[in-house]
């Protein structure tokens, strides 16, 4: 995925302005920034929900930017989104919310209930197959949200702060999930938070397998985590690098917000 | 909050009635693009249809009844009070059935979508939905415009029969009318004009419902209040327009048919 130069106003207030950054294949990125410093609308760009006032957005390959509606549907399909507030359907149930895709494809019965079953296994939600989002805890909608995105084994994952309003236990199980993700499937990533301890974790940790769980990687080896970071402020992106960069940069504004 | 100029006013406005038609052509060129949402329009159909029937068929009972009522201090006064049954029948075949049948359902669907829509987008539900690929005019406007035009139609001849109805049991237990001198003139009153106009209104104002329902359920901005805003909007709108549009189409079917 690739922004270029891209640039968007809202009611005369410039969001974002001429913003450039890579996501390699493979990799995580998680973007910081105060409230309101336009975090969820590169989430909302990178897949043509909005468009851009100026610059291009390359996601897969297209450019989104120039792609009409129609022609997003497609893309978009081969991109999971985690949204806010998870944004689960509210009509549906748990097994019709993850399946939505599959559904909407025409897939047969049979196929989405072993997909279905197969994700909510992922997220430890097997339980909740016939329940609707209104009786499921934030954390548990979260979860859900996390299965319908990856239900369709997207190439790129984007979470919108998956841990934003969750107790810390709650917000530890969801960036465990994130991490599971990322190690055994590889997924390119964005992730926005304005928790800088989540994206700390996922620096310092690796999915275990063996033992189903997220461990700590051995002293030294955090440089192998697949990870990156983006800090944006006024519109601009004042930093883009990794663990070791950030710990050891000098703007005495980043020092002054990973503190 | 900012105050508009003129010109800005009016951009605006026509700005919102280009998304409106746009919309509205959107929702019947959808028709002959796949996917088809055929459950979802039945399960509309079921909402609107057999939701708004008791209403729909009480409100146009006792409007019957009132105007047999109403004319007969006038027909008595002429020794015309025979013809009681052709001024309900053609009052409430060509008018009163339509209008009374839109303006019920419009309070009670237009809000309905307006409100669900709206609901919708403030929960990204409708993000979420082109997220994961679907269209939402194809899965959510489409088949509430065919199910909302369909029940209008049939719940529109509905309530014709129980206005008649209504006219019939004044004019019989009130007036003393002959019962079947009563039902051979309302029918032998109707032409083949007076029930095309009278089933062709349902069609457009069903139409208009739907559409602007949706319409303003997907413009809804600013939370909770705003759903509660496109919602009155909707109402107004759909009422404004029904009443409006049915003297337009009442002239130009009259000029076209003659009568």
């Amino acid at each position: 995925m690739v922004f270029r130069e891209v640039k968007i106003a809202f009611e005369e207030k410039q969001v974002l302005n001429d913003i450039s950054f890579r996501l390699p294949y493979g990799q995580t990125k998680a973007i910081f920034g105060v409230a309101g410093s336009g975090k969820s609308t590169i989430l909302k760009l990178a897949i043509g929900l909005m468009r851009p006032d100026g610059g291009h957005i390359y996601t897969l390959g297209e450019d989104v930017t120039q792609m009409k509606e129609e022609a997003l549907f497609e893309l978009r399909r081969r991109v999971g989104i985690v949204f806010q507030e998870s944004a689960l359907f509210d009509s549906l149930t748990v097994r019709e919310n993850v399946g939505f895709s599959l559904y909407e494809e025409g897939a047969p019965e049979s196929e989405i209930e072993q997909r279905v079953r197969e994700v909510l296994r992922f997220v430890e939600l097997e339980h909740t197959l016939d329940l609707f989002p209104a009786e499921l805890s934030g954390g548990m909608r979260r979860r859900v949200a996390i299965a319908r995105a990856i239900i369709t084994r997207p190439e790129v994952l984007l979470y919108d702060s998956p841990t934003g309003g969750l107790d810390p236990v709650t917000s530890t199980t969801i960036v465990e999930l994130i991490i599971k993700q990322r190690d055994l499937y590889k997924t390119s990533s964005l992730l926005v938070t304005h928790r800088l301890q989540d994206a700390f974790i996922m620096a310092t940790h690796y999915f275990d397998r063996q033992h189903n769980r997220m461990k700590p990687l051995p002293p030294g080896q955090g440089c192998e985590v697949p990870l990156s970071f983006l800090i944006l402020r006024d519109g601009k992106v004042i930093f883009d690098g990794d663990a070791e960069e950030l710990t050891h940069t000098r703007d005495e504004y980043i020092r002054e917000y990973i503190s | 909050m900012r105050l508009l100029s003129p010109g800005e006013f009016a951009k605006g406005k026509v700005q919102s009635v280009q998304d409106y038609v746009l919309l509205a052509v959107r929702s019947i060129t959808n028709l002959f693009r796949p996917p088809q949402y055929l459950a979802d329009t039945i399960q509309q159909a079921d909402m609107v249809g057999v939701g708004s029937l008791p209403i729909v068929l009480s409100a146009c009972f006792f409007t019957g009844a009132a105007l047999a009522l109403n004319s007969a201090a006038t027909l008595g006064r002429f020794g015309a009070l025979t013809l009681i049954g052709q001024l309900v029948s053609i009052g409430i075949v060509r008018e009163l059935g339509p209008v009374l049948a839109g303006l019920v359902v419009a309070g009670r669907n237009a809000s309905g979508m307006a409100s669900e829509l709206g609901s919708m987008i403030v929960t990204e539900q409708i993000d979420a939905m082109r997220a994961l690929g679907s269209d939402p005019t194809k899965k959510l406007v489409t088949p509430r415009v065919i199910s909302t035009v369909v029940m209008m139609f049939f719940l529109t001849i509905l309530g014709d029969f129980l206005g008649l109805s209504g006219g019939y049991v004044i004019s019989t237990f009130m007036l003393g009318l002959n019962s079947h001198q009563y039902w051979s003139n309302a029918w032998q009153t109707l032409g083949f004009s007076d029930v095309f106009i009278g089933l062709t209104k349902p069609l457009v104002f069903g139409f208009i419902i739907a559409t602007i329902g949706c319409y303003y359920g997907l413009s809804t901005k600013g939370g909770t209040q705003g759903v509660g805003r496109s919602t009155t909007e909707a109402v107004v709108a759909a009422m404004i327009l029904i009443i409006g549009v049915d003297v337009f189409v009442t002239q130009l079917l009259t000029t076209i048919l003659g009568s």
